[in-house]
């Protein structure tokens, strides 16, 4: 009897090129061009919205002939695109210009700002990410029991706080009177970095997690679900795989791609998030200096700021979707 | 099977013995399956077969001492090899699945890991049951020749979707027989597979019971696969085992009217035969009421049917359950040849479609298919699962607009899609589409879903609409009271009239039916069978009838065009192809066609009677 199988086998063939190259090259094409879009937004708005520059530092009293200076030092009297060359191509070589507040270099203003924001956005999403994804799939494993229940109505309640009342709840619970463990304001030297001082970050970063870990959880608890109930899981089980195998081997990777991308949604809130946390802390970072900046019509610092920003989002959505496709060998390799 | 061989195989080694399994809803709730026993010994098959719903599944997980979700065993032994499996613990239940206890799923691309290698999960059977089976690196490669796999690194290396259909299937059956096992449970394996694949599958069960003296548990709704695989048969009806004894005694002459019901169903690659279905619904688990679960549908049922629960009891070799058991025994089921169609007398065609070439995207589906209808005449298209059927009735319909080629209907040349046809010519081509879950809108009632297609394509007053609506519900043996129902409140059966009455209503002059009834039982499937003919030819429509199952073909079409990868590869009268097919491809379809082993017993002899007679 001829029973070998003459059956089609699926060759891996001539292919063209790698699926994540491939969505890695076409992100970046999109990204590019997001961020002329941005930086053409972003110069629009600091510079031609009403009032002059050159005004708003000096003042409305200011004397003709000091504004007309000004207002050269700062390429105002020449035309818009040229105005928005000078600024652009300065992003490139370096020549970022100065601050209109104080006259330094705004790469020194807005560097060690720009680590400490790093710091905290890092920290934060590496906790909240894990944290959420460990919460979740214990959540999914014991669903329907009471630490399922109990975790449903704390997530319930940390998504309704905005993040400024978790913040100050945390400042009067762990650094006033009732706990004093920590400080309450995260003021660090100047020209110092955040993990000089760890302690400064234990709030601000607590603050966050707290924000951002609903989200990734109830996301890890729906697919954590979706997966133990999948034939595949029943399938597992009928092997006799012992149940941690189960949950770890079999249901976890096929949960993480789809939570790899609230993650990454997290990361980019967190982005935005800082502004308040930081401000609330007065923590050292990009957010404060952006509304430090936006404050004193500081425009070279408002706008390096957006435009680092932006090149953040873009980057965070292709590092997440090159992330979600390596998770998926489904999508990640040709049949 | 020969009595001697049967008798020498009740003699062997009994690895399996069921008693009284019952599993219930719940702790307390309505049971879904009970009292249910049956042994099987080294070396054998047991088949398990039965319609949708009547708890096959549930039985077969039970045998592994696992339940779905709310499901719970509540009564009941599985001895394997004299221990109980579901007084295991825990702990030694782990230990024993996989190992002494191995199960084949359904649907092999759902019950495979999408996230790990086919190597991991093979190697992972091996390495959760240490010790079961020898060195696990060699047995790996053994067990995938085994299965008919290569066992090559770059084979290891892939994931499930790099396989085909029947290749997943086997990487589950190398995992099942991994560690040598004395018992294997498989869970209508060959559903969704090809013929071809599905023969393949089945030899490879066969043999590897066979050499290793593995007891297997086989569930199926196809009675066909069934006949030509096991040794004995049970026959499962609303969670009870109605009949039970040797396949050939069985199915040569079936004792209970279910099991009847369901052969007479069963169309036959070889003779033209009228299907008889079974009207009616199985009665779920909580409503199957005090007397025997199929009294409403058989045409046997006395007053104490109602009321009195039967018990098995022995009828000539087999054990039935049925109180009439004696009594049917001693009549004969009979079966009706189909008043073979007329080869349709030389005219023109009704649908005449030549050179069709058609891909999706970059693929190319068809190539150069052509094939007519004759007027009043069906036509079956048929192949195996990816050789442009589909595509063809959509090109047809206009559904699939991307062809060249020409396509005329009644003498005027069709435009590509849907949308380039006026509305006279929509309503002369209907389809039915393969899936009546999906193809009905379920926040529509079936009274709005047909007369939204009359308002579509009829400019009738809505008195006149509800008339044919009415009338169109009985053409097809529907109930009025279902007009204003929801399609989730419908059986597939049901459904697949509804579809067929939204077809009818506007009076169409072409039927393309697209794999009508592969999503039904076989005991609907019969009734849509025989509703279609007969409408056929009622109201003379021109018919194209797809279907991947060569047996139907007999019972429905005139003619019949046979599809390899988007060409045809024979085609002409019915009896022609099936009898004397020419093209070797053809000949191999028909070979791998499972059929129900019948023809030596008494239905032969007993000539054409019918198995609704009492």
């Amino acid at each position: 009897m001829a029973v070998t199988a003459d059956l089609p086998t699926f060759q891996p063939g001539a292919r063209e090129a790698h699926p994540i190259a491939r969505l890695v090259r076409r992100r970046l094409a999109i990204g590019v061009l997001t961020l002329f879009l941005v930086s053409v937004v972003v110069f629009v708005a600091t510079e031609v919205l009403p009032g002059n520059a050159a005004y708003a530092i000096l003042g409305r009293n200011a004397s003709p002939v000091r504004v007309r200076a000004l207002e050269t030092t700062l390429h105002l009297n020449r035309g818009l695109f040229a105005q928005y060359w000078v600024w652009i191509s300065g992003l490139f070589d370096g020549r970022l210009g100065n601050s209109l507040l104080n006259g330094q270099p705004v790469w020194n203003l807005v560097e060690p700002r720009l680590v400490n924001s790093a710091v905290l956005v890092l920290v934060t999403g590496v906790i909240g990410s894990l944290l959420g994804m460990a919460l979740g799939a214990l959540a999914a494993v014991r669903k329907d029991g009471w630490f399922d229940h109990i975790m449903s109505l704390v997530v319930l309640a940390a998504t309704s706080l905005p993040e400024f009342v978790v913040a100050i709840g945390l400042i009067i619970l762990f650094a006033t009177d009732i706990w004093h463990l920590l400080p309450g304001v995260s003021l660090l030297p100047p020209g110092t970095y955040a993990w000089s001082q760890p302690q400064l970050l234990v709030l601000p970063v607590a603050t966050l997690v707290i924000v951002i870990v609903p989200y990734t959880m109830r996301m890890m608890r729906a697919a954590m679900v979706e997966a133990l109930e999948s034939d595949y899981v029943e399938m597992a089980r009928l092997k006799g795989v012992p149940e941690w195998r189960v949950v770890l081997v079999h249901a976890l990777p096929n949960a993480i791609a789809p939570t790899i991308q609230v993650i990454g949604l997290g990361f980019l809130y967190l982005a935005g998030g800082i502004v308040i946390v930081e401000n609330v802390f007065n923590f050292p970072g990009i957010g404060q200096g952006l509304v430090y900046a936006v404050d004193g019509r500081d425009i070279p610092v408002i706008q390096l700021i957006v435009v680092v920003l932006a090149a953040f989002y873009v980057v965070m959505n292709i590092l997440t979707d090159v992330i979600a496709l390596m998770a998926t060998p489904r999508r990640r390799i040709a049949r | 099977m020969s009595e001697p061989e049967v008798r020498g195989a009740a003699q062997r080694e009994v690895r399996l013995k069921v008693t009284g399994l019952e599993v219930r809803l719940g702790r307390s709730g309505p049971d879904v399956v009970g009292d249910v026993s049956f042994a099987v010994p080294a070396g054998q098959v047991l088949g398990l077969v039965g319609e949708s719903g009547s708890g096959k599944t549930t039985v077969a997980l039970a045998l592994l001492g696992h339940t779905r979700r709310g499901l719970r065993i509540t009564a009941g032994q599985v001895l394997l090899d004299g221990t109980d499996l579901l007084a295991l613990s825990p702990r030694d239940l782990r230990a024993a699945r996989g190992a002494r206890v191995s199960y084949v799923p359904q649907d092999p691309s759902s019950a495979l890991n999408p996230t790990l290698r086919v190597g991991t999960q093979i190697r992972e059977v091996l390495r959760v049951h240490p010790g079961a089976a020898g060195d696990a690196g060699d047995r790996v490669a053994e067990v995938m020749r085994e299965a008919y796999l290569d066992p090559t690194p770059e084979m290891l290396r892939r994931y499930p979707h790099q396989l085909s259909g029947g290749q997943q299937q086997r990487i589950t059956l190398a995992m099942a027989f991994a560690c040598r096992p004395s018992l294997i449970v498989l869970d209508e394996p060959t559903t969704g597979l090809d013929v071809s694949t599905q023969r393949h599958v089945l030899d490879t069960v066969r043999s590897l019971c066979r050499s290793y003296g593995v007891a297997a548990v086989y569930v199926s709704h196809d009675l066909a696969v069934v006949s030509g695989l096991v040794s004995e048969v049970a026959v499962m009806y609303a969670g009870r085992v109605v009949e039970i004894g040797p396949v050939a005694r069985l199915f040569g002459e079936p004792v209970h009217p279910y099991t009847r019901g369901l052969i007479g169903a069963v169309p036959s690659p070889e003779r033209a035969e009228a299907l008889a279905g079974i009207d009616g619904q199985q009665p779920r688990p909580g409503r199957r009421g005090a007397g025997c679960s199929f009294a409403a549908r058989c045409d046997h049922a006395t007053g104490d049917c109602t009321t009195e629960a039967p018990e098995p009891v022995t009828v000539a070799g087999r054990s039935v359950r049925c109180l009439r058991a004696r009594e049917i025994q001693a009549t004969h089921p009979e079966r009706v040849p189909a008043v073979a169609g007329k080869p349709a007398a030389p005219a023109a065609p009704a649908l005449s479609v030549r050179g069709v070439t058609a891909s999706y995207g970059s693929t190319p589906v068809l190539s150069g298919v052509g094939l007519e209808v004759p007027p009043r005449a069906c036509v079956a298209v048929v192949g195996e699962s990816g050789s442009g059927k589909t595509t063809l009735a959509r090109c047809v319909a206009g559904l699939h607009g991307n062809w060249t080629g020409e396509i005329t209907f009644q003498g005027a040349p069709l435009a590509r899609g849907a949308r380039q046809r006026d509305k006279d010519v929509l309503r002369r081509v209907q389809y039915i589409f393969q899936n009546p879950y999906t193809s009905l809108n379920p926040r529509k009632t079936v009274g709005q879903i047909i007369d939204q297609q009359l308002k579509q394509f009829t400019g009738l007053s809505r008195r006149d609409r509800s008339a044919r609506a009415a009338g169109v519900l009985e053409d097809v043996s529907l109930g009025q009271d279902l007009l204003s129902c929801y399609p989730d409140q419908l059986s597939g059966g049901e459904r697949q009239r509804v579809a067929i009455a939204r077809a009818l209503v506007v009076q169409p002059e072409l039927l393309i039916c697209d794999e009508v009834t592969s999503s039904l039982d076989v005991s609907v499937q019969a009734i849509i069978v025989e509703l279609l003919r007969r409408i056929q030819r009622e109201r003379h429509l021109a018919m194209i009838f797809i279907t991947h199952n060569l047996a139907l073909v007999r019972s429905i079409a005139q003619s019949a065009v046979v599809l390899r990868r988007g060409a045809v590869a024979e085609s002409g009268p019915v009896g022609q192809i099936l009898e004397h097919p020419a093209d070797p491809y053809t000949r191999r379809l028909m070979q791998d066609v499972p059929k129900l082993t019948r023809s030596e017993t008494r239905f032969e002899t007993h000539g054409p009677p019918s198995p609704r007679s009492a």
